[in-house]
């Protein structure tokens, strides 16, 4: 069989899926995909196609997560977990550095496989010149991953993570590195929580491009589309025949019509079933314009600063650097964590906090997220995957808080 | 080098010695703790003591007698750096109870001699009486914790002891949110980091045991939990535990036990 080109359709029998996790496995893929763990659809180690959630669905709401089984539900008709992409680019910890101190000077040994600039650093220290002697050898050599089952909302996330880390002079070569292995097998929306706006950011429910392979679901069988050369590879490896056009046309037409139900919400009243949506219009001005509304204080009240909304973020990038010793002082590591607006220690100054209080705290996350990110990165930092309103503890709704800031204002 | 050592005491007031057993847990560590430091007092690992003023002093256990009120001055004294350790020490511990009861009737229905019972009518803790230096949390404490404690006092730095949610360690070693998914009361949110968030990480509940993180809003939690789940008194106990006292749980413990149990409550 010769290899299929990028936008090419391949048509698999659903139990065939179990193809493609082997061939990625046997390319050398840690292969990771949707399963049920803690009473939730979590990204974890994938063997078989049995271990996916097939006919399960989620609920979700403000606040609200359960997993049901659903007798309409096909294979990928769950929507997203409280985990996106990010901790397979940016892990939630990773040391950067080791030192040892040899006696003589620091032994260093930089923990990832692009060439090191630390081999060439002399570092001065008060009693003179140290010199830093790095190893050649990496200290992580991670397997490549393959995701099965990314959404449009996260591949779109990808796409905003990628303009921050790989964007610009400063590139971040763990991220490049971690991101530039990733296999990513996509899936066509059919369904939507009512917590998911990506409509509303045209980020879903189709997938972009961006995919190595694109998943549309029917109920009979699987149709494959070819995203790239990677893609291709794997495509080429599958027991599968090109589909009718027919075919094609149907799978396209289930997800456009999940994006006409979704498009419908925005005159609908605000209900469960009727699901979010997040009105873009001037958002920039509205929330910028309005640092004083008096609902920034009313959400202050309800929102607890635990920090959930920024770690399910798909976007959220913030980390923190700390220099952690052992007992000895001989032994260094440099770990790198992710962090969150919402902490005391985020924005800690000598003088004190730089946003010392719950209020200050949600304004410069809402503020960043759907405003001033578009200065920064010329796009949103919002794709509409719904994470922050399920699993805020107390429900908190971002779209109805954007709504709500500016609402008495001229401002608009 | 051995010289120029810091000299650690260890003091014990009202408490169950679990914190103390915690330094003694750091096994693998203790002799490279006893290296950089002079273990100078600490009746529960050696009889050997010597006289302060010590460099550090840790203390465990809350104020529950005149006697402890007055030790603890003496104490403060004697250590140049005081950190309190466990929610005794900082919070008034579990045994904080007695502040809004009877401690009369407590001591009549546990001992079988009260009359030789001589205590305070609270349990208070450590910084209500005198200026503590630095608090590690915890029931018990976290060998780890301690042990970055010791490290950092040990370089002259900040302690880096975080003061953010439970939610981060969950969230961070990808643990599933047990109030999100499970619908369980938990006080994650506003319980302060520290413990690695061990209890969700095995299905439960967090109940608090490293007491309010820097600003906890508990009373929003009740709020919604009030309107999810009816019934307030799992939340109630929750609050009212190794950290009953600590002023942002107590006064939403207090508030929940005295309103009706939410706006739902006719609905079933």
């Amino acid at each position: 069989m010769s290899t299929p080109g990028i936008g090419t359709w391949l048509k698999l029998e659903k139990p065939k899926l179990q193809q493609l996790i082997d061939a990625l496995r046997d390319s050398g893929y840690r292969v990771v995909g949707p399963q049920v763990q803690d009473e939730a659809i979590v990204l974890s180690d994938l063997g078989s196609v049995e271990q996916l959630p097939i006919g399960m669905i989620d609920e979700q709401d403000g606040g609200y997560y359960r997993l049901r089984a659903d007798e309409e539900a096909g294979w990928f008709d769950f929507v997203v977990g409280p985990q996106s992409l990010k901790p397979f680019v940016l892990p939630p910890r990773e040391t950067l550095l080791s030192l040892q101190n040899t006696g003589t000077g620091w032994q260093v040994r930089t923990c990832h496989k692009t060439p090191s600039r630390e081999q060439h650093i002399r570092a001065s220290e008060a009693e003179g010149q140290v010199l830093l002697q790095a190893s050649k050898t990496p200290e992580v050599d991670e397997p490549p991953v393959a995701v099965l089952g990314v959404r449009g909302c996260d591949l779109n996330a990808l796409a905003i993570m990628d303009r921050v880390f790989l964007g610009g002079p400063y590139v971040d070569p763990r991220y490049q590195r971690r991101r530039e292995s990733l296999f990513l097998v996509g899936v066509h929306c059919r369904r939507a929580a009512p917590t998911c706006f990506c409509h509303s950011l045209h980020s879903g429910p189709a997938l972009p491009a961006g995919f190595d392979l694109g998943l549309s679901e029917l109920d009979e069988c699987f149709l494959v589309e070819v995203g790239s050369q990677a893609g291709a590879r794997i495509a080429e490896q599958l027991d599968g025949e090109p589909p009718g056009h027919r075919e094609i046309a149907r799978a396209r037409a289930a997800t456009r019509a999940l994006e006409q139900r979704m498009k419908a919400r925005k005159s609908a009243t605000r209900s469960i079933d009727q699901g979010r949506w997040l009105d873009t219009h001037n958002i920039r001005q509205r929330l910028l314009g309005n640092l004083e509304d008096p609902r920034w204080d009313e959400v202050a009240e309800r929102c607890l600063a635990c920090a959930n909304c920024t770690m399910v973020c798909p976007t959220c990038f913030c980390t923190t650097v700390e220099e952690v010793a052992d007992l000895s002082g001989e032994n260094v590591q440099r770990q790198r964590r992710w962090e969150s607006c919402f902490t005391w220690e985020h924005s800690y100054t000598a003088a004190g906090p730089v946003h010392p209080d719950t209020k200050s705290r949600y304004r410069q996350w809402l503020t960043h997220k759907l405003a001033s990110w578009i200065d920064q990165f010329d796009t949103s930092g919002c794709v509409g995957c719904g994470r922050c309103i399920t699993w805020c503890p107390v429900g908190i709704d971002l779209t109805e808080e954007a709504a709500a800031i500016g609402k008495e204002s001229t401002h608009v | 080098m051995t010289a120029q050592r810091p000299t650690l005491a260890v003091f014990k007031l009202a408490s169950c010695d679990g914190c103390q057993l915690t330094i003694l847990d750091c096994e693998r560590e203790l002799l490279a703790i006893a290296e950089r430091i002079e273990i100078a007092y600490f009746l529960e690992a050696r009889t050997r003591t010597l006289e302060g003023p010590y460099d550090i002093g840790l203390v465990e256990g809350s104020i529950t007698t005149e006697h402890d009120a007055e030790r603890i001055r003496q104490i403060r004294s004697r250590c140049k750096t005081l950190i309190t350790i466990g929610a005794c020490a900082t919070a008034g511990g579990i045994q904080s109870l007695r502040n809004w009861a009877d401690v009369d009737e407590f001591v009549r229905q546990v001992y079988a001699s009260p009359q030789y019972i001589q205590t305070l009518a609270t349990s208070t803790p450590v910084s209500d009486h005198v200026p503590v230096d630095f608090e590690l949390r915890g029931c018990p404490i976290d060998k780890k914790q301690l042990l970055m404690l010791i490290v950092d006092l040990l370089a002259g730095k900040q302690p880096r002891i975080p003061r953010y949610s439970v939610c981060i360690e969950c969230k961070l070693r990808h643990t599933v949110c047990v109030a999100v998914a499970r619908g369980v009361a938990c006080l994650g949110p506003v319980t302060q980091a520290g413990c690695d968030a061990i209890c969700p990480a095995y299905a439960r509940e967090c109940f608090g045991c490293h007491g309010p993180k820097e600003s906890a809003n508990p009373l929003s939690l009740a709020e919604h939990y009030r309107e999810r789940h009816h019934d307030p008194r799992p939340l109630v106990h929750l609050l009212s535990n190794f950290n009953a006292a600590a002023p942002e749980f107590r006064q939403t413990a207090a508030r929940l036990q005295s309103a009706p149990s939410g706006p739902a409550q006719g609905a079933n």
